[in-house]
């Protein structure tokens, strides 16, 4: 295949990742690796790599949007930015010293885990009662977003734990090169009670922070090839911006289930290729 | 300094990342064009990990290429400015949350920004 080929498949691909990737505020990463290890049989750390940069095209893109939309919610982010960005470096570290046909194991294994969380109802509705977490009332997190009838009010709670889980959802982002969306909507929907709409706004939010975490350390690894990072990001970046416009008149059921069936495709294509070493 | 609200600083991050993005595309697209005008049937080969040139790893290196206009120099370059961009974000934070006199949530970004200058700047020596 020519470099003006591969230019154009690859760019083809990351649109459409892009777009689903803000959709459902789980990133384009989950998508643009498989594409590129599978399908153009890329090797394991560019694609990676590439896809480190798409996640950050696509998180900063479309928060763009949403941050001018107000459904995100700031405080929240920034707090829980400390959390992914300390996983980040320490699962970029990890990264030099596995194999890459376990990585591969390990993405599939994480694709599997963020399509069955993704699809699984939350508990209960978000809480807009009841007294507040002093923790989250301490640091000011409570928030609103607006809906179809004035802004709507919601409570965060049990920060300790939404907190934990953020650390591993960054060790993962800086170990696969993904955004760990979906961990990150988990911690913040299940965990700390954020209405989704805040919650995947807010995720996606804060993935651009956490990718650059490990960014740096990818670069300087010699992980970011310019020839293979370029179509991705060229791709990822209008996808994204797509989604976003799209996403507010989307149910988000509807949006979860279609999601998850191609994840489930890709994750066991990449535990397969992964264990049987041809990744 | 009523005029610092949330609201206010939500709308500048928008503005910052929606800049940096655009950039950063710009000059990966520039790199790309010089790239594909002259290599465009070249048939490479991606399936063998060999890693990036020394040049195209560290942040001198990248801005030298770049300004030769050389298309993987520039795409790098535009790279750069992509990673950039959420940092600049952070660093913009601390002084917006500094004028909204909110100190938690200014040592909260002074602590995120001490990581991502680690992870930018440690592992460049």
């Amino acid at each position: 295949m020519t470099l003006a080929a591969m230019f154009l498949l690859v760019w083809l691909g990351s649109l459409l990742a892009g777009f689903l990737g803000a959709l459902t505020g789980l990133g384009g990463g989950v998508v643009v690796v498989p594409l590129l290890a599978l399908l153009l049989r890329v090797d394991l750390r560019y694609a990676i790599g590439a896809s480190l940069l798409s996640v950050i095209a696509t998180s900063s893109g479309a928060a763009a949007a949403y941050v001018r939309d107000g459904m995100s919610n700031v405080r929240v982010g920034m707090f829980l930015e400390i959390a992914t960005t300390l996983g980040a470096l320490g699962g970029a570290a990890i990264a030099a010293h596995v194999a890459t046909g376990a990585v591969a194991v390990i993405f599939g294994l994480v694709l599997l885990g963020a399509a069955t969380l993704s699809v699984r109802r939350t508990a209960g509705p978000p809480g807009t009662d009841g007294p507040a977490d002093p923790i989250s009332r301490a640091l000011r997190l409570d928030g609103s977003y607006p809906g179809s009838r004035g802004p709507v009010h919601y409570r965060v709670r049990h920060v300790p734990a939404g907190f934990g889980l953020m650390a591993v959802a960054g060790g993962l982002s800086g170990l696969l090169g993904i955004g760990s969306g979906a961990l990150k909507v988990i911690a913040m929907d299940d965990v700390m009670r954020l209405p989704f709409k805040a919650s995947s706004t807010t995720s996606n939010f804060m993935i651009g922070v956490t990718a650059a975490a490990s960014a740096g350390v990818y670069l300087a690894r010699g992980y970011l090839d310019p020839l293979i990072a370029a179509p991705v990001v060229l791709g990822a970046l209008p996808g994204a911006l797509l989604g976003a416009r799209v996403l507010p008149r989307l149910r988000s059921r509807v949006l979860r289930l279609v999601f998850a069936a191609v994840i489930v495709t890709l994750a066991l294509e990449m535990i397969y290729q992964g264990a049987t070493g041809r990744l | 300094m009523s005029a610092w609200t949330d609201q206010r600083m939500e709308r500048i991050i928008g503005r910052l990342l929606q800049t940096g993005v655009l950039l950063s595309t710009v000059l990966v697209l520039a790199g790309a064009v010089v790239e594909l005008s002259g290599h465009a049937s070249q048939v490479p080969d991606y399936r063998v990990f060999r890693g990036e040139p020394p040049a195209l790893r560290g942040f001198a290196g990248i801005a030298r290429q770049a300004l030769a206009l050389h298309g993987r120099g520039l795409i790098q370059f535009g790279l750069l400015v992509l990673i950039a961009t959420p940092v600049a974000r952070v660093a913009f934070s601390v002084f917006a949350f500094l004028a909204e006199h909110d100190l938690t949530y200014v040592v909260v970004t002074l602590v995120v920004l001490a990581v991502l200058a680690f992870s930018l700047f440690g592992a460049h020596p």
